[in-house]
């Protein structure tokens, strides 16, 4: 039962602060928030690349150099071919071979 | 005056026309999923597997992925009910996990304001990969743009699902390594921000979030930064407001 009830409040708490900014802001929204609406999304993108990355150890072997080589494989592909699924298959799998054979 | 035969024709052909348009707005969508595809199936399988692990099975793998669909969060959660942790701080740490989602429907109101009845669903849907996919705000020139977001969001939780169902039925029995898998992840992260360095010719919500995140993770740990982060990047953006509404 316990189990139930803990996914059932993890279920809720995600769905209210889902939902809660479309509830405050039903009629008008502020100016200032579609100013944020505007300028956070490249914001949290790039939040977000440094989440993922928050547990690379930069001061032990390997000193995060599989992730540097495969982000740079990402960004580089990116830069060229402009296909985002080309670039995460490429990147995984680059960084895969990399943590699995030579590191 | 036209005749009830060619009237009813005409119907027939704007029927066509719809459900045509319909199927183009869905093989559209399900383009645009595909790089989340890879990724949430693979993550997905590495949440079945550790809650397998944890002693529950494939509908609880299912349940969790269906109703709470929230990567990180369910990571979690394996160690919230396998630890036996109380209601309270199962709230309190689903907050803490997904405070972010609070950012991520901020900034899709003005967006998905006139979604009607894919509404309910696409708030409920707006995870990190699927806001990723969908922040740029591209939809096809055709069509009902909500949609397409609608179903954009929709197969991104059935890779979620089917990725859970299939860890929890595969356990450990998969015949590789998948060690490094989970870099699909940050992956598809740095190609976002990439492709939005890219096409945008202002660089500074991309570089405060980047950076005002990094100084807030030496400062605060791995494990404390996300809030302060929050904070920080919308004070940063919010000061610098004046000036940013010009570059706009």
């Amino acid at each position: 039962m316990k189990p139930a009830i803990l996914i059932a409040v993890m279920a809720a708490v995600t769905m209210l602060l889902r939902f809660l900014p479309f509830l405050i802001f039903r009629k008008q929204t502020p100016p200032y928030i579609t100013y944020l609406g505007k300028v956070l999304p490249s914001a949290i993108i790039g939040m977000l690349v440094i989440y993922c990355l928050k547990d690379v150890n930069l001061t032990t072997h390997p000193h995060g150099l599989p992730e540097l080589i495969a982000a740079a494989c990402v960004v580089g592909l990116q830069v060229w071919k402009r296909n985002t699924l080309l670039s995460i298959l490429a990147g995984t799998a680059v960084y895969m071979i990399l943590v699995q054979f030579a590191f | 005056m036209i005749d009830p035969e060619t009237c009813y024709k005409i119907e027939a052909y704007n029927t066509q026309v719809v459900r045509k348009m319909n199927k183009q707005i869905i093989k559209q969508a399900f383009w645009k999923s595909l790089p989340v595809m890879a990724g949430y199936i693979v993550l997905g399988i590495g949440f079945g597997i550790l809650l397998q692990k944890a002693g529950y099975g494939v509908l609880w793998a299912f349940a969790m992925s269906t109703f709470i669909y929230a990567g990180s969060m369910q990571y979690v959660g394996v160690e919230l009910i396998s630890g036996g942790a109380s209601i309270l701080t199962t709230a309190f740490t689903t907050f803490m996990v997904n405070a972010r989602h609070l950012f991520y429907s901020i900034s899709m109101i003005d967006r998905y304001k006139d979604a009607g009845k894919y509404k309910p669903y696409m708030i409920f849907a707006l995870t990190d990969e699927t806001y990723s996919l969908l922040c740029d705000g591209h939809a096809p020139a055709e069509g009902d743009p909500n949609q397409y977001r609608f179903f954009v969001s929709l197969f991104n939780q059935c890779y979620w699902v089917t990725g859970s169902v299939l860890g929890s039925l595969l356990g450990a029995v998969l015949p590789f390594s998948t060690a490094g898998i989970e870099f699909s992840m940050t992956a598809l992260f740095i190609a976002s921000f990439t492709e939005q360095w890219l096409t945008s010719h202002d660089h500074i919500p991309a570089l405060t979030g980047l950076l005002g995140t990094l100084i807030c993770l030496v400062i605060f740990g791995s494990e404390n930064f996300l809030i302060p982060a929050m904070f920080l990047i919308t004070l940063i953006l919010t000061i610098l407001r004046r000036r940013e509404e010009k570059a706009i």
